[in-house]
């Protein structure tokens, strides 16, 4: 079985601060990481690859940047090879998501599609039912259990107000949320083996027939500060409340 | 045109008066697809709130399915010639949305915060960066797809006078071959954080479900009672039904008053609280990022210091 997982890399959101000048966020020298979720997406991947003989596992980036050293985590995970698409200057949603679907249309003789419920930096949860869409399989979005027998794969959605048990026959792709598994750390022989994993690179406008026009652009980016007064009683616990209880009073809070 | 859909009414209703003001402005209808949902009393309700015509559309499979439903909406765009293509933002609708968006090779914005045009082209604002940041985006073709959550907009009264049409519509859908083997529904607790003053929020440094009530005494004194909680204290432990569960990928608050008890304050919980008042932090972790984020705070064992704040603040509303 071929089992692809789409990863992104994002900005590592944790360490973005507000320009207080221009009032834009810095995304300039931030650390880049895999989206947390596709960490979940890549050990569903290896899991399923431990359960199932000649399974192979292919990790799919369209990354702006470099992001081989960020693959390589997910090939010391486990997974065989990495596929990295670079995009055209000008992007959004749909040159990416149809960068992915060419991409795994190239790759070929797919079974399963794994992507992650959205990403932690922009979190639209588009690609997922975008790719779908596009190679015109079913999409299974929000699992938080999955498993495969025989030819079909059984996955459970959480959709807020239903669970749903769902199960399809291949190729389908499905998005998995933070709950279906606990990622596992490379080990050290996973870390070794992953140097001599191939990553492959292609041109993105290689894989479109055409120049594809952004059905959106980007206006503008405002940044969002949050000033907070951060008084921290840390004494013992009675004076703490006392305190609290005091300042909670001034604000006009209590009553 | 304006095309609206959601398996909410409530937002239905929220989305036609957005979709209204936007037909306005170029002459345009409001449309509202209804499927799998013969009520003509419904769509007239729809009419008398704004709506110019509604669709009553069967998709031939038993529940929502995203794949088919997407072959009606997608039919559903092309016969109307729709411009800005408005999808209630639950789960159901974001992922109807971008398969719709891909099947027509154009774009779409996920839970915006705004919609208007501007300078003759329909623009929408989101959150990006776990809510550090406010992202402007502009259609450049149409249809325009957006995915607009619940309570940004309100209602139009009701005008028994209004009138519409109410059209039966069929589309060729093409079945896909994935089943739904199984439907569960999750209980509700009916709680709306997104409405309350004061939350009591409850974190995974609670040890068992059943020490939630020392929140819950807490929220009683404050005369709050609402209780909301992390990701993980619903969808890991399951204790509190996903109506409590606020951050990024749940309920976006804004109380006068915010208690986080025992969470650690990570972006994503963040994300949901930025828009609250004052925000109270207890954690027996000195170096909690919840700190960073609060307005007060103690340092302290969850199970020591809450009842002693209850206590006093008990006394104190006396
Ligand atoms: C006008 C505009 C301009 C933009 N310009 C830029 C830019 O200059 N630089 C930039 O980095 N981004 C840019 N983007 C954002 C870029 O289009 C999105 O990051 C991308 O489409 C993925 O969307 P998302 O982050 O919401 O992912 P989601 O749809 O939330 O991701 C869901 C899942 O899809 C998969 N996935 C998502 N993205 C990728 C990917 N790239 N590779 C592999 N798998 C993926 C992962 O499994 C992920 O968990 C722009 C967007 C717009 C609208
Ligand atoms: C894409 C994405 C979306 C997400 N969306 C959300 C979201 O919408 N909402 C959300 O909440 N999370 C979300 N998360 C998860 C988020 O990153 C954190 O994992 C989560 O918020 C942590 O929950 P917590 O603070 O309850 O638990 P923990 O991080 O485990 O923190 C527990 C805290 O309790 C403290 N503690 C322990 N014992 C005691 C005690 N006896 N007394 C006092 N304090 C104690 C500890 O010091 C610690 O700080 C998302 C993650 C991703 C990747």
């Amino acid at each position: 079985m071929n089992i692809i997982v789409c990863a992104k890399q994002v900005v590592d959101v944790r360490e973005i601060k507000i320009d207080k000048q221009t009032n834009k966020p810095i995304l300039k020298g931030i650390g880049k990481t895999i989206s947390d979720i596709d960490k979940n997406a890549v050990e569903e991947a290896i899991k399923l690859k431990e359960e199932n003989k000649d399974t192979k596992v292919t990790v799919l980036s369209v990354a702006p940047f470099d992001a081989r050293e960020q693959v390589k985590e997910l090939l010391a995970m486990g997974a065989d090879e990495a596929v990295l698409v670079s995009p055209p200057e000008e992007f959004d949603y749909n040159t990416v998501s149809t960068l992915l679907a060419k991409a795994i249309e190239k790759i070929g003789d797919y079974d399963l599609i794994l992507c992650g419920e959205a990403s932690v930096d922009l979190f639209s949860g588009q690609m997922g039912p975008r790719i779908a869409g596009l190679l015109d399989i079913p999409q299974i979005t929000y699992a938080r259990a999955m498993s495969i027998e025989g030819d079909k794969v059984r996955a459970e959605r959480d959709l807020t107000d239903k669970a749903v048990k769902m199960e399809s026959t291949f190729p389908v792709l499905i998005t998995v949320t933070k709950e279906i598994n606990k990622p596992r750390l490379p080990s050290l022989m996973g870390i070794l083996g992953a140097a001599s994993k191939p990553i492959i690179e292609w041109d993105g406008s290689d894989l479109l027939e055409e120049r594809m026009e952004p059905g959106i652009k980007s206006v503008d980016l405002r940044g969002v500060s949050m000033e907070r007064k951060n008084v921290v009683y840390g004494e013992d616990p009675e004076e703490g409340v006392r305190k609290l209880v005091i300042s909670l009073g001034k604000e006009g809070l209590l009553g | 045109m304006v095309l609206i859909y959601s398996n909410n009414k409530k937002l239905t209703l929220e989305m036609i008066a957005k979709g209204r003001e936007l037909a306005d402005e170029q002459d345009g209808e409001v449309i509202v697809a209804m499927i799998d949902e013969k009520d003509e009393n419904l769509a007239n309700e729809y009419i008398s709130h704004g709506a110019d015509k509604v669709f009553l559309v069967e998709s031939g499979v038993e529940n929502f399915k995203a794949e088919e439903y997407t072959d009606i909406m997608a039919n559903m765009v092309n016969d109307v010639e729709s411009g800005p293509v408005l999808i209630g933002s639950n789960k159901y609708g974001k992922e109807l949305a971008s398969r719709l968006a891909a099947k027509l090779s154009t774009g779409c914005v996920i839970d915006c915060t705004d919609i208007y045009m501007e300078d003759g082209e329909l623009t929408v604002e989101r959150m990006v960066y776990n809510g550090n940041a406010i992202s402007v985006e502009r259609f450049s073709g149409r249809p325009g797809i957006i995915t607009v959550p619940s309570k940004l907009f309100d209602p139009l009264k009701k005008d028994e006078g209004r009138s519409g049409e109410v059209i039966e519509k069929s589309y060729d859908v093409s079945s896909s071959y994935s089943n739904i083997a199984g439907i569960e529904e999750m209980p509700s607790e009916g709680v709306d954080v997104e409405a309350a003053n004061i939350i009591v929020s409850c974190g995974r440094g609670f040890k068992n479900r059943e020490d939630l009530h020392l929140a819950e005494e807490l929220a009683d004194a404050l005369k709050g009672k609402v209780i909301g909680c992390s990701r993980p204290i619903s969808a890991d432990l399951k204790w509190l039904s996903e109506d409590h569960w606020i951050g990024l990928s749940g309920h976006k608050v804004k109380p006068s008053l915010y208690f986080a008890i025992g969470i650690s304050g990570q972006i994503q919980h963040i994300a949901g609280i930025r828009d609250s008042g004052i925000i109270v932090a207890i954690n027996k972790d000195p170096n909690a990022l919840i700190f960073d984020s609060a307005d007060y705070g103690i340092v302290g064992d969850l199970y020591e210091v809450l009842p002693k704040l209850t206590d006093a603040i008990k006394k104190e509303m006396d």
